[in-house]
């Protein structure tokens, strides 16, 4: 018979080595699973796990997936902190690349090294509003915030496909519904500042952004409120904390950060504005914050492993015939692990003996 | 615009048809947060009990051991849920998002080599004399079993939750769980039994939609009703009967905006395409602005671990 | 030392033409990236099975990989990337939205060869192709005109693109040709594929009193419900009278092994080019299912002579005096529509209500 006894202190070494402890049982879990579906367990794991990091053409291609993904959960992570739970970024992607979009599709013709920065600003702005909708309505009328920006989202798709079918359209494109082609427009592209490890403006931005964060977190006031809040809401209230500043701060910089995320996804790797431009990114993203334990360090190395399963996933598919779906449950697996160890953290495992 | 060729009660007749995968989902998660559980795997319980149910009806031919199948399904992978954050002191809101993605995942994989098949086909009830009867034969005694059993359910949940004992327990374990463990009540294995009904009815839910409302299995093919389930138990304040109401509601609108393209109306079609979740959007609002309301019927213990103190 | 050297130069000699046997022994690797899963029953599944039909002509001389649901944009230009750079010769991108990330990739490994469907942008190395499938809607149409009763006829269309519109146009067009009194109901799902949507569509449509059946959309769904209610429909992209035994009328089939078979050929004997291949019922991409027997024998007679006729080039669906929905003059008498103004429709011809969505 196994018991749990709570710790007196939480557990260092386990905050640590959880996520490592995921990774491992998921690999091994995961290589059942390849047998069970025919695959060479070895070699899957490798294409999922190894070689991402090490051939230099996935290496360069790393970032680019990584980056909206740490960005988004940098910002998801502020709120989930304070116990305000966004599920509404994928929706805040949408509608600040819209934003940031729009605005460049209106300069279009112009030049000059202020459009791009204009535009990060737009969809900032875009996405922490779509944001703050659920912050109003929590603070206001008290509406689960889960629930209303999760709405959003779909209300975002939907204007999303308005926008590129109308307003939006590029009026030599043949009457498709997409945008002219801002990736590869000279004013409005995001410029490489590190290829070979796919590092280009927004991946820069994102590290800045992520470096603020995690000063924010543990050295500001703020940051302590936040956390105090998640906490212990009670203690919180007690120690003067206004929760509707805490609310509106959590969700309009998760918004603004994944808008951010959906510019730098539009003029980069993506280049235009189509239906079908939304990739998850926003849901996924809530994994890599978890899997990164809320904090910045660990966000920036669960984005990178979780990027680095999804570029193997792919080669795993044409090269082993690794069905895509797969590499979503081997995602699901890696938060349940994590999740499933994370109590290692505050109890220890003993065995009970038997009364003698 | 022609209205007059608007057929109400075959509009009637499709809505009941959409809404009653939402309505099942629903009904089970308003037990599972009723116990104090608040499990945002709705649709990874939906989109496996929607290929265990197909997989089912397709290898015995019977599409009632499909629904059972479903169910089963549902029931099973909500058990990872439960172990969680029942055992483990899994945050809610992580685990059930890592139940959504793991079970869209699994169920992608399940049904791959399902696609393209046909089920074997639900019969509507055909009650000879009542059925043709007009208007109100349609109206009433036109619908497939699981259409009069997701009624039946809802009388059934609101008869255990409020006239029985068993739901006096389980809604103490909703409002008060060291209140209802000093009693001497198993909080987390009645929790873990409420996770498994609400993962049971998604799981018939799920079934529906694959063997009945489509009907066929692809990937993804809940498209994302599972969450729509959730926001209606809110709108429903936690009330049984209320579910119901919200459900048609959203199934009325969904069929509603194909119905209107159908007549000619213009309105673009991806404006309307999101009437329904911005109805969702009020309605969420308005009931929880009726703080009153809404604090009595929100189990207080909701999305809190219990962690027993001996 | 006169015969050594000979000797090496012929053994050399001898080495050099069986590597070059051994190259020729190394079969010809074909890759296909796809926008869906391949069992979706529509576009990809179409497209899988002429990679089938690939392996089935050459058997060892051909290797085929594929991934499935990539999303357009970067992911597609990285597994393009990736593909290129594990040896294949010829990748086929299956869908509109992959048009940038081949022209990219292509430009990066000009040794490759690119065929991109229902593009319009080319490349040295990059050939384009797609299917006249308005042809296979005419002749649905013209079944669908003389078969409805009730003279509605529904379409489930996906997203307002010339090709839908096309679609939409051409069957009106042939319906109107042999019932006067027929209209056109349009549902817009904006989805390739999303079996619920297009199950409620088909509902929808149903109820307001439509009896014929039509989609631009991939799944079985609708005619499932067709088959359900009792009316009519046409199957999309394959056969699809598994799921309407009854309802099928018949169906339009893409049939893209022909031009696979084709082009991975003229690969292995080095003659491949980029071109530009629109073919239609003619050529054999387009193709009809066998009819059902409910269609009455005039009606069968009527269009077999109709896709002999489209086939042969004497009927082009867009064939003038055509108005446009507005009034206006599009097409005088006897004046045929070109190949340019068709890819870019997008308006809808005089007699189809509603509008357009943008």
């Amino acid at each position: 018979m196994l018991r749990l006894e709570q710790r007196q202190q939480p557990s260092k070494l386990m905050l640590y080595l959880t996520p490592v402890l995921a990774v491992l049982t998921t690999m091994a879990v995961g290589g059942l699973l390849f047998v069970a579906l025919g695959i060479a367990p070895g070699r899957a794991i490798y294409l999922l796990f190894i070689d991402p990091f090490v051939d230099r053409y996935n290496l360069s291609q790393l970032f680019v997936k990584a980056s909206p993904l740490i960005l988004i959960a940098m910002g998801l992570s502020i709120g989930f902190r304070a116990g305000v739970w966004n599920i509404g970024a994928e929706g805040q992607f949408i509608m600040g690349a819209l934003a940031g979009g729009a605005v460049g599709l209106a300069l279009w013709g112009m030049t000059g090294w202020w459009i791009l920065p204009l535009m990060a600003v737009a969809a900032a702005l875009g996405g922490a509003l779509w944001g703050l909708i659920p912050a109003l309505l929590k603070i206001r009328f008290n509406a689960s915030e889960i629930l209303v920006s999760l709405m959003l989202v779909y209300v975002a798709e939907n204007f999303l496909a308005q926008m590129v079918q109308g307003v939006l359209r590029a009026p030599d494109g043949m009457g498709f519904p997409e945008s002219r082609n801002l990736g590869r427009n000279e004013p409005t592209a995001l410029p490489d500042v590190f290829p070979a490890l796919g590092i280009n403006a927004g991946g820069v931005t994102m590290l800045v952004l992520l470096t603020l964060a995690f000063f924010l977190l543990q050295k500001h006031a703020l940051g302590f409120q936040i956390k105090l809040t998640g906490d212990s809401p009670r203690a919180a209230r007690f120690a003067g904390v206004k929760p509707g500043v805490i609310i509106t701060l959590c969700l309009g910089v998760s918004g603004a950060a994944a808008g951010l995320a959906g510019l730098f996804e539009l003029t980069g790797a993506a280049g235009k504005l189509t239906i079908d431009f939304p990739l998850g990114y926003g849901f996924t993203a809530i994994i890599v914050a978890f899997l990164g334990r809320l904090n910045p360090v660990g966000i920036l190395l669960a984005g990178v492993v979780l990027a680095g399963t999804y570029i193997g996933g792919e080669n795993a598919q044409f090269m082993l015939k690794l069905p895509a779906a797969a590499v979503t449950v081997f995602q699901g697996m890696m938060l349940f692990f994590l999740l499933g160890f994370e109590i290692l953290i505050n109890y220890r495992v003993k065995r009970l003996r038997r009364a003698v | 615009m022609d209205f007059s060729s608007l057929n109400a009660v075959a509009m009637i007749v499709l809505l009941i048809g959409a809404a009653t995968p939402i309505l099942l989902a629903a009904i089970g998660e308003l037990v599972a947060e009723k116990s104090g559980v608040l499990n945002l795997g709705v649709e990874g319980m939906m989109i496996i009990g929607a290929v265990t149910g197909f997989i089912t009806a397709t290898t015995t031919g019977s599409p009632m051991l499909g629904f059972a199948g479903g169910a089963l399904g549902g029931a099973l992978v909500s058990t990872l849920f439960a172990f969680l954050t029942q055992y483990l002191h899994s945050n809610q809101v992580a685990t059930g998002l890592a139940l959504t993605m793991f079970g869209l995942g699994l169920a992608a994989l399940m049904g791959r080599n399902y696609n393209g098949i046909k089920p074997p086909r639900t019969d509507r009830l055909e009650v000879p004399g009542l059925s043709d009867f007009p208007v109100l034969g349609e109206l009433l005694f036109s619908y497939d079993p699981i259409i009069y059993f997701s009624v039946f359910l809802v009388f059934a949940v609101w008869w255990f939750l409020n006239r029985t004992r068993g739901g006096l327990v389980l809604r103490a374990c909703g409002e008060n769980h060291d209140a209802a463990h000093s009693l001497g009540y198993n909080v987390q294995l009645i929790r873990f039994g409420a996770i498994m009904f609400g993962g049971a009815c998604a799981g018939l839910g799920g079934a529906y939609v694959s063997l009945v409302r489509v009907p066929q299995w692809t990937e993804g093919m809940t498209a994302g009703v599972g969450w729509i389930a959730l926001a209606i138990v809110v709108f429903a304040s936690w009330k049984p009967w209320r579910v119901i109401l919200g459900a048609y509601m959203f199934g009325g609108i969904t069929i509603l905006q194909l119905s209107l393209q159908a007549l000619g109306i213009s309105i673009s079609g991806a404006y309307l395409s999101m009437t329904p979740y911005i109805v969702t959007i009020v309605v969420l609002v308005i009931m929880s602005a009726d703080r009153k309301r809404a604090s009595i019927n929100a189990p207080a213990c909701l999305g809190r671990s219990f962690h027993a103190s001996h | 030392m006169k015969f050594t050297k000979t000797l090496a130069a012929a053994a050399a000699m001898g080495l050099a033409l069986s590597g070059s046997a051994y190259a020729d022994a190394d079969p010809v690797k074909a890759g296909f990236i796809y926008v869906g899963p391949i069992g979706d029953l529509g576009w990809t599944w179409t497209h899988d099975q002429g990679r089938l039909a690939v392996e089935a002509e050459y058997g060892d001389r051909v290797e085929t990989s594929y991934v499935e649901s990539v999303p357009e944009g970067a992911d597609a230009e990285r597994v393009m990337s990736q593909m290129a750079r594990s040896g294949v010769d010829i990748i086929f991108t299956t869908s509109f939205g992959y048009m940038d990330p081949t022209i990219n990739v292509a430009a990066e490994f000009p040794d490759v060869a690119f065929a991109h469907a229902t593009g319009y942008k080319r490349a040295e190395n990059v050939a384009t192709y797609s299917a006249r499938f308005y042809e296979g809607r005419y002749v649905i149409g013209q079944i669908a005109g003389a078969m409805t009763e009730t003279n509605k006829i529904g379409y489930i269309a996906s997203f307002p693109i010339p090709e839908v519109v096309r679609g939409i146009n051409s069957a009106y067009l042939a319906a109107k040709s042999v019932n006067p009194d027929v209209e056109f109901k349009v549902v817009w799902v904006y989805t390739w594929f999303d079996p619920g949507k297009e199950a409620d569509a088909a509902n929808a449509l149903i109820e307001q009193g439509v009896d014929v059946i039509m989609q631009h959309t991939d799944s079985p769904a609708a005619m499932t419900i067709a088959e359900e209610k009792g009316v009519y429909a046409f199957g999309q992209a394959s056969d699809m009278s598994a799921f309407g035994p009854n309802a099928q009328l018949t169906a339009i089939l893409d049939n893209w092994g022909p031009y696979y078979i084709d082009r991975v050929g003229a690969i292995m004997d080095g003659t491949w080019e980029s071109t530009d291949v629109w073919d239609g019922i003619g050529a054999g991409m387009v193709g009809i299912a066998p009819f059902s027997d409910k269609i009455p024998a005039d009606v069968q007679a009527l269009a077999t002579e109709t896709i002999a006729a489209i086939a042969s080039g004497e009927l082009h669906p867009f064939t003038g005096p055509i108005n446009k929905q507005d009034g206006t003059v599009w097409l005088a008498d006897g004046e045929v529509a070109d190949d340019g103004t068709l890819a870019g429709l997008n308006f809808y011809v005089e007699g189809i209500d509603g509008e357009l969505p943008n």
